[in-house]
Order: structure tokens, then sequence, then C-alpha cells
């Protein structure tokens, strides 16, 4: 995980009105120096939210025109779960080739990464980060950040869900046992390398069990992972 | 050669994917005896085939179905969390980073199984690189646990069930490049043939004819 990540994730549990998740999602394209970065979620019952640095205006021509309905962007991750590089994408229609064209003629960029997060109830969500740049600069800068992308898009979800108060944050699912024992000992103070003796795991699978327990919680770090699910009476130290 | 397809587009191509069907029933249901449910067509599909997952598939000279695995992300349904707790220390494994592998199977009838068993596993690394996932997670058979030992890239076994033959387990395999280059190196598969089946798989076919041309 990157320093920039890090102190995103910080930031991002202070993040408790839709106000903040605007400046959250400006402040993501600030330090990666990126044209444009997009959330964009659907509800189950088909409720849109958006928080987003594109011009206004195209936004509004966007839904206007109901672009959705052939944003190959948009139509791929609905069905599919994997990141997305825009350039992958079929753009041969002639339609897709003007609605691109348009993009790009409003400050859209050339190059697009966008991670597609699936929710329980049909609730469907879409994390895209934009920039102008060569095919060669852009592959080693998605490179680069693959992972951060990935983690700062379903952290931004759930910040987002449970700002909404939707379901699915107070659908929060159980700890297991293990990653239980993982906080209490982290908790306790006891080094990585120690714990993962005592639960007679490599470190490598604590992590695993950490990592998972911290998305649970939809914690930032490892210690507000442990202040969390203490609060929450998950663990008793 | 290596795709990469999501359920909803095997349908185009139907012997590939009746194979894959088939051939899992054969090594699922007849060999490992799996309680597994077969249709008419002596196909094995269930719950998780209908949520849209993502094969690898090795596709032999004759275009027919060599062996293939199924990826679904953790942060969804998978088959680990809804049936296999017991085995994971008894909560779910979720993870943005950590996408679910099942049903490795090979076909009865390639003679290299080694070098197809080999393949799908490189292929499994470079989706896991290329895409920044740090771990699959799978559950598995005794037997599966040589044949993974013999390819190089062994899991960690986070929790058994069961003993001798009947061992069941669930474990995590790291992504990382050590392991797709020891592969590499051990079956004498170039890097960049495997970087090339990633590529044909997640881009469209007219964005390679622009690129070839």
């Amino acid at each position: 995980m990157s320093q920039k990540l890090e102190a995103f994730l910080e930031r991002l549990k202070k993040t408790d009105t839709l106000d903040d998740l605007q400046r959250t999602i400006e402040h993501i394209r600030d330090v990666y120096d990126v044209e444009h970065v997009i959330y964009h979620s659907v509800s189950g019952t088909g409720k849109q939210y958006g928080a987003l640095t594109y011009d206004p205006n195209w936004v509004e021509r966007y839904l206007e025109q109901d672009y959705t309905r052939l944003d190959p962007v948009v139509l791929g991750a609905l069905r599919q779960f994997h990141p997305m590089e825009w350039k992958r994408l079929d753009w041969s229609h002639p339609t897709s080739r003007k609605f691109l064209n348009e993009a790009i003629d409003s400050g859209v960029g050339n190059q697009g990464y966008s991670i597609p997060i699936r929710g329980p109830n049909g609730q469907f969500a879409l994390f895209t980060v934009n920039k102008n740049s060569n095919d060669d600069n852009w592959a080693k800068f998605t490179n680069e950040y693959a992972r951060d992308f990935l983690l700062l898009s379903h952290y931004v979800h759930q910040r987002a869900n449970h700002i909404h108060n939707s379901d699915e944050s107070t659908q929060m699912r159980d700890l297991s046992p293990r990653e239980r024992d993982a906080l209490i000992y982290l908790g306790l103070g006891y080094a990585r390398g120690h714990i993962a003796e005592k639960m007679r795991i490599s470190e490598h699978t604590l992590r695993v069990y950490i990592d998972s327990a911290r998305y649970k919680l939809g914690a930032a770090n490892t210690t507000h992972a442990v202040a969390q699910a203490i609060s929450r009476g998950v663990i008793v130290l | 050669m290596i795709k990469y397809i999501y359920a909803d587009n095997l349908s185009a191509d139907p012997v590939l994917r009746a194979g894959m069907f088939q051939d899992r029933r054969i090594q699922f249901k007849e060999r490992q005896k799996w309680d597994l449910d077969v249709n008419t067509k002596g196909e094995e599909i269930d719950a998780y085939d209908a949520m849209n997952p993502l094969y690898v598939i090795c596709v032999g000279a004759d275009g027919r179905h060599a062996g293939s695995m199924r990826f679904l992300p953790t942060v969804g349904q998978t088959m680990v969390n809804d049936h296999f707790t017991h085995l994971s220390g008894g909560g779910t494994i979720t993870s943005p980073l950590i996408w679910e592998c099942t049903r490795f199977c090979i076909s009865p009838d390639v003679v290299n199984s080694g070098e197809v068993a080999a393949k799908l596993m490189l292929a499994a690394c470079e989706l896991g690189l290329q895409f920044g996932l740090e771990n699959s997670v799978g559950v598995f058979d005794a037997c599966m646990v040589r044949i993974y030992r013999r390819i190089g890239w062994s899991p960690e076994i986070i929790g058994s069930a069961g003993s001798g033959a009947d061992e069941i387990s669930v474990g995590l395999w790291e992504f990382s490049l050590k392991a797709k280059l020891r592969l590499c190196t051990k079956f004498k598969i170039s890097p960049r043939d495997v970087e090339n089946w990633f590529e044909t798989s997640f881009t469209t076919p007219e964005i390679l004819k622009v690129a070839v041309a």
C-alpha cells in the first residue's frame, strides 16, 4: 500500500457528509495528479449518487442524453467485475466514438481506469480515475497504483454507504474468530511475528486476516480497526 | 492457449463451454465423488456459475477444453464463504484484494496434464498481478496439494477437515512476480506469452486488429 493511500484512509474516516465526500474525491484527484476522479453508485432501488470532478456541463449533458445506455465503461462494468482499462473496451461503434470525442472535448482525459463495485441487494457502483497521458506513462501509472485504486474504490464506497446510512453499512459482516484473535493480539501490542507464531500461521496469512478485518470494519489502518472493534464490542481487551 | 472468459460470453463457443462443464462432472462428481448436481447433458453447473464468474480456460490445439478454473471476488458471494467457513476459522474471507478460485479442473483427455495445470496456474497469477490483487483463496482436496506442490506454487493452508484422501482444505495463494517467473522458468513458458493471453482476452478484438494493422 502506498503512503498516498495510507494518508487517504485516515482522511476518509473523518468524511461524514456528502460535501466531505465530494472534497475527498477532489483530494484524491490532486494527490494522484489525475484529471478526474468519479464515484457513482446506483442502489438496489435505483437511487443514484455521484461524487465527481467532471465539468458540471458534461455531467448535465451525460444525464440528459442518458449516455449510460451506450457508455462502454458502464456497459462493461454492469456485467463484469475486473478493473477496466478504457482503451481495452470496444469504442468501435460510431455512436461510442462520437460519445468519446464529445467527452474529451468536455475535458475528460483520454485514459481511464474504472473499478466496478458490487454490493448485496443489487447495489452497484463505479470508481474511475481519469488522466491525460500517453500509453506508456499510463501503463506505468496504473501498474503502480492498481492496488491503491482497488482499495480506495471499496473504501470510498463503504464510506458513501455509511453516510447514506444504507442497509448495506448496517449489515456489517461478522469478524471471524481468527480475525478477532488477530485484532486482540494487535491491541495488546504484540509484534506481528509473535502473533503469527501464536496463531500458527504465516505472517502473510496474518496480514490477510488483518486486511479482511479492516475491510469489514471500514477501518483506515490497523490501529483504527482495533479501536473500531473495541468500540463496537466485537473484541474485548 | 489460455482464454479468460466471463460466463455470459461462454455461449459464443458452445463446444468449449460443454467440454468444460462435462469435464468438471468427470473430475469432481465421478472421480472425486463430490456430491454435485449434473444436468441432463452431463454438465456439472452450480449456483456460482450463474453469478457471471470469470473462467480461465486452457484451450487445446483442437479448440476443446483442456482445463479451467473459476474466479469470483470475495466482496461478493463465494463458495468458501457460503459453505466452508468451518475450514477458514469460522468466518468469511472478504477483501477487495482477494478473489476466490474454484473448480480447478483438467480434462481427462489431455496427455500433458502437468503442462495444462501449470499454464492455468500461471494465467491465474497473471490475473492477480495485472489487477493489483494480493491473494486467491480456494477449497481443494488432498490430491490437489500434491499437484500444486509439483507445479511449484503451493497455497498456504489455513484450515482443513477430514483426513487422508478425504481431507479438504482452504488455502491462500499469494500473487507475486516471483511465483510467475518461477513457473515460467520451470515450464519453459515465456512471460511475454503469459502477458499475451491476458492482453488478448481483455482487449476488444477491434482494438487488436488496429494494433496489428
